[in-house]
């Protein structure tokens, strides 16, 4: 570190010797997940760019060759327009959900006193670490036609609810599935907050509302960030909660590109769906980050 | 610093607050616990219930099936653990403590597994081992098969990320001031790394490693693309008898993923507890007592 200091020619080549060693070390311990987060992901996601650009054959083989456009134009298709909206909505619902009851669920345990906090929050770790496809299953059962939910409606003397393959449903699924996502963030952004700032607010005369607006919301905002991407990206892409609680007339994105490849054998056209999602959900990533470092 | 409960009387936003966090954990833990109370009913159709039983944990048990997917789900989930932990590590070590050329584009290579949806993970695995193993079968004249190999390469390659975000976010914390300490008094490169760093970012390295064990036991999408003929894991059997209804053999298997999940949560809050107070003795001295 002193070497930086004195202008002397020798020490500043000893320094840059260092580094170089030093740059040389991390290349090498960089090197065996560098090459295989290239092998098993880069390669991989050549590969599907490369599909999207290909031709199907009338029996579902892909042809490498007479590559053209033909799948990205599909994508303007009236019937995809409708699942990928069908898919935004749903996603972004479920997102404004999550955040609206995790913000006072997260403040309160983050305002607890330190020995209660912990075993709280262990209560939201068990969910988040639980099996996805089990917790939505659970889904299955209780607003099946026969399920808790419509025999309990019917009990009360109500028309029985059965939700089960419906929009409703995946929504309840997706809310389910991803809130702890949100929770854990929010909270950890929370819990980190120094409260004194809060206090001297009050001090200043700012009222309950005001204090929060002015100081705890943008002190939060990390964790309002980073929970809305974590429940966003998977709700758009969700593959298992449509397949378990939806119905046919509630395809989303997610399970659409899998029939693309399973059932209609469109690797091209499967290939072209899955590109635009991954890039509508960098350009979301980046341009959410941007806008939120700009503004704390 | 922090507003504890019993400082001021309780106020209606107070109690509103209270009341919405029960809510939530009813939301948590009803549908849970329902499944686990139908995994023990007697009767063959789940929506009746006529008395307690343990019949289809010993017909799950002699499911050969249900057996033969388990054994698939540990041997992959090992392998991949295994596998991430010491490349996710590397790569943690390398992004924090080093400043080498081509390093964004590393760092962009780690998280973008991440950010990617599974399914898109899914149809990537997909096409790039069936394009490969066509190109094996031109050369050498014979292809392989999808299955264990094909899922672990491929859990592997979405674990690396994780253990590498845990892992970092610890050595972030960490004073690099000690691992200069250690070198002033000339311990090796090797000797400080294995006597300073590892042991003080081992709560990071475990909860990366159980990150992984649990994304690989879980993940459904990635697997049910990538496994063939030669074998497929547990979610993905359970998930393919699910799409066709739901039956009380499920039940007792979801229930016994559920208590997995819960045992791997116990062993994360140990190893957090066990190692993190050592390592964090200078934050929170008091806190034991």
């Amino acid at each position: 570190m002193a070497l930086t200091e004195i202008p002397d020619p020798v020490a500043q080549e000893l320094e840059s010797d260092a580094e170089r060693v030093a740059s040389r070390r991390g290349v090498l311990i960089a090197l065996p997940s560098w090459v295989y987060l290239t092998v098993f992901f880069a390669v991989p996601l050549v590969i599907v760019l490369v599909y999207s650009f290909a031709t199907r054959s009338s029996t579902g083989l892909t042809r490498l060759t007479g590559w053209n456009l033909d799948s990205y134009r599909r994508l303007f298709d009236p019937l995809v327009a409708e699942i990928a909206m069908r898919s935004v909505v749903l996603a972004v619902a479920t997102t404004l959900i999550c955040l609206a009851v995790s913000y006072p669920f997260a403040y309160y345990i983050a305002t607890r006193a330190p020995k209660w906090r912990n075993l709280l929050i262990v209560l939201v770790l068990i969910p988040f670490w639980s099996n996805f496809l089990v917790r939505t299953y659970a889904w299955r059962i209780i607003l099946g036609s026969d399920g808790p939910l419509a025999q309990i409606t019917e009990a009360l003397g109500m028309e029985p609810v059965r939700l089960l393959f419906t929009n409703s449903a995946i929504l309840i699924g997706l809310v389910y599935g991803y809130l702890p996502f949100m929770v854990l963030p929010l909270y950890a952004a929370l819990e980190r907050m120094d409260w004194s700032l809060v206090e001297a607010a009050r001090d200043l005369y700012a009222d309950g509302w005001t204090a929060f607006r002015k100081v705890t919301w943008p002190l939060s905002r990390p964790g309002v960030i980073a929970g809305s991407i974590l429940v966003f990206i998977p709700s758009l892409g969700a593959y298992v909660t449509p397949a378990l609680l939806g119905g046919a007339r509630t395809t989303l994105l997610g399970d659409y590109i899998v029939s693309q490849f399973l059932a209609a054998r469109n690797q091209p056209f499967g290939s072209a769906l899955s590109v635009a999602v991954m890039s509508v959900m960098l350009v979301a990533v980046i341009v959410y980050f941007r806008s939120g470092a700009k503004n704390l | 610093m922090t507003i504890s409960a019993g400082v001021r009387p309780k106020s209606p936003i107070e109690r509103l607050l209270a009341a919405n966090s029960w809510l939530v954990y009813a939301f948590f833990y009803a549908p849970i616990m329902l499944l686990i109370g139908l995994s023990f009913n007697a009767n063959d159709n789940v929506g009746v219930w006529t008395g307690v039983s343990t019949r289809w944990y010993s017909e799950m048990f002699r499911n050969d099936d249900v057996m033969r997917a388990l054994r698939t789900s540990l041997i992959v989930a090992a392998l991949s653990t295994v596998v991430s932990t010491i490349l996710g590590t590397a790569a943690a070590i390398a992004l924090e403590r080093f400043r080498f050329r081509g390093q964004r584009v590393y760092d962009g290579l780690v998280y973008l597994p991440i950010i990617i949806p599974d399914v898109t993970m899914a149809v990537m695995m997909l096409l790039f081992f069936a394009q490969s193993f066509n190109i094996i079968d031109g050369i050498f004249g014979f292809k392989p098969l999808f299955g264990i190999g094909t899922i672990s390469l491929s859990h592997i390659a979405f674990n690396i990320s994780f253990v590498a975000v845990v892992v970092r976010a610890r050595l972030a914390q960490l004073d690099s001031s000690l691992e200069e300490a250690a070198a002033d008094l000339y311990a090796t490169r090797w000797q400080a790394f294995r006597h300073v760093t590892l042991p003080l970012i081992m709560p990071g390295v475990a909860g990366g490693a159980l990150l992984a064990l649990t994304l690989s036991l879980d993940d459904v999408v990635v697997t049910s693309f990538v496994a063939g003929p030669g074998a497929t894991t547990l979610p993905v059997y359970v998930f393919g008898l699910v799409r066709r209804g739901v039956t009380p053999l499920i039940n007792a298997v979801s229930t016994v993923m559920l208590a997995a999940s819960m045992a791997l949560v116990l062993i994360s809050l140990f190893f957090q507890r066990g190692t993190g107070t050592v390592a964090t003795t200078e934050e929170e001295p008091l806190e034991e007592t």
